[in-house]
């Protein structure tokens, strides 16, 4: 479980975030949801220590994160994975060599292991064949998802996933998300989603957060998002065609 | 205010990239990568303008003396004097300020805006450690080689110069560039040198690992890592000289 109390963001005299509380339960994909430049991904990089807040509060499974040094949160940096917006493979090396490389980092295994490990998280997220391929050489899709074998390399307890399906096509972006909910299932992690993409939402959302203007502005779950009263998030939920006729009458 | 501020970031980067190590095993396969790509790629661009600096240095000094008292030889000694103690060491660390430092400045502020140091962050590596103590140890180690070939080769390319020239004989050039030989010279620029592969690296990694924003930040992160690196060689290289040769 991940817990974030009373979080709030400056940027200068501009307020990002403000007292933001949220909880992240184990076992289900969480999602923060919102428009852009509401403060989504700032609140993400915020739970992983990427951003220092003002004020607040991140708790890893009741375990203090914010106030600890660089150094001492790197033993619950290595339990965490991330999947960021584009990727962020590392260029200079092979999609084998990317997943292998927090392996290389942190495990003690041998060679042979760590490239038994890798192979087994690229087959994982459905991929094959691209072993030897550099990022450049890899689509959009084939990128994210050598990005999630990446990030469940080392066995991570909490998955953050920065708009997963964002420049991707609908039916990728359908198996990006029941990838990442069959992940957080079968590895009983606490996996946290930032998107802006209302058919995530409904797929994969058990436990929703919609932030608007920098606050918390509701939560909830998918089975209630439908019906909330919300101006603002109804705005945002039925902003398309194909949303509004889901709309209850 | 503006450099004071910069100067304070750049001390507090600095700070963390001699900050506990990681894997030292990963390290070391960085290093020899590093050595590579800043040092090996860099021997043509630094043989062909250490031979035709040599050139036109021989040249230039035949063209000069015309005194019946002042011996040819000297333009022998004169070329190799100037190639040990200033063209070597500071005109081929300014290329390779323009060359490396780019590179280095580039690669670290693309990686900063693709999100790849943040992936570092959240694996909790210390990323300025991870990306930068390998460059900068590689360029320290690799750059006084280059400097001796450059030296070498620019004396070698004053020798081609002047004979075939008809300026001076192969003797006489030979004689002068033995003439008043103090290794103390050569210590000294590889000194400079040392210095000036330090102020590249950390320097230009400074600005690319500051990027904030897209491909226009990274080439202006570029263009300021090679300027601001080439503006402290020069004036490390006077306190430098004052230091060592006064």
């Amino acid at each position: 479980m991940i817990e974030g109390i009373n979080i709030t963001k400056r940027f200068g005299d501009h307020t990002v975030l403000e007292n933001i509380s949220v909880r992240f339960e184990q076992g289900k994909t969480n999602l923060i949801i919102g428009q852009s430049g509401m403060g989504k991904t700032v609140l993400l990089k915020c739970l992983v220590g990427l951003y220092e807040f003002e004020e607040g509060n991140v708790l890893y499974d009741n375990r203090e994160f914010t106030s600890l040094s660089f150094f001492e949160k790197k033993s619950i940096r290595q339990e965490i994975g991330m999947l960021f917006q584009g990727g962020a493979l590392f260029d200079s090396l092979t999609a084998e060599e990317n997943v292998m490389f927090p392996l290389t980092m942190f495990a003690r295994m041998s060679q042979a292991e760590k490239l038994e490990r890798a192979n087994f998280c690229l087959s994982r997220v459905n991929l094959e064949n691209v072993n030897k391929l550099y990022p450049s050489e890899l689509s959009g899709g084939m990128k994210k998802r050598v990005a999630i074998a990446r990030a469940i390399a080392l066995n991570p307890k909490y998955l953050f996933c920065d708009e997963p399906n964002s420049g991707l096509d609908p039916q990728t972006a359908n198996l990006i998300d029941e990838l990442i909910s069959e992940i957080t299932l079968e590895y009983n992690m606490t996996t946290v989603v930032v998107t802006h993409d209302m058919n995530s939402v409904l797929e994969i959302g058990e436990k929703i957060y919609f932030i608007y203007k920098g606050k918390l502005w509701w939560d909830g779950t998918r089975d209630n998002i439908l019906h909330t009263g919300n101006p603002e998030l109804e705005a945002f939920v039925f902003n398309s065609e194909l949303t509004r006729r889901l709309k209850p009458t | 205010m503006k450099i004071l501020y910069h100067f304070g970031r750049y001390l507090m980067l600095l700070k963390k990239v001699f900050r506990q190590p990681e894997k030292m095993t990963v390290y070391r396969r960085q290093f020899l990568v590093e050595v590579e790509k800043l040092g090996l790629d860099s021997v043509w661009i630094v043989a062909i303008i250490s031979v035709f600096m040599g050139a036109v240095l021989t040249i230039q000094m035949a063209f000069n003396i015309d005194s019946p008292l002042v011996p040819l030889y000297t333009i022998g000694f004169a070329t190799r004097q100037s190639m040990v103690l200033e063209f070597a060491p500071t005109i081929i660390s300014l290329i390779l300020c323009g060359k490396v430092g780019s590179r280095i400045a580039s690669e670290i502020g693309t990686m900063r805006v693709t999100e790849q140091i943040d992936a570092l962050e959240v694996m909790g590596i210390n990323s300025a450690s991870f990306l930068i103590l390998p460059k900068i140890m590689a360029a320290m180690f690799i750059f006084p080689f280059l400097i001796m070939m450059s030296m070498v080769l620019g004396v070698i390319g004053g020798w081609v110069a002047g004979t075939t020239t008809g300026l001076i004989t192969s003797f006489g050039y030979i004689y002068g560039i033995q003439s008043f030989f103090h290794m103390y010279d050569v210590w000294y620029a590889l000194t400079k040198t040392v210095v000036f592969a330090f102020i590249i690296t950390s320097i230009s990694a400074y600005h690319g690992y500051h990027t904030s924003g897209g491909a226009l930040e990274v080439g202006n992160a570029s263009t300021s890592g090679v300027v601001y690196s080439s503006i402290a060689i020069i004036f490390s290289n006077l306190i430098l000289t004052q230091l060592l040769l006064a």
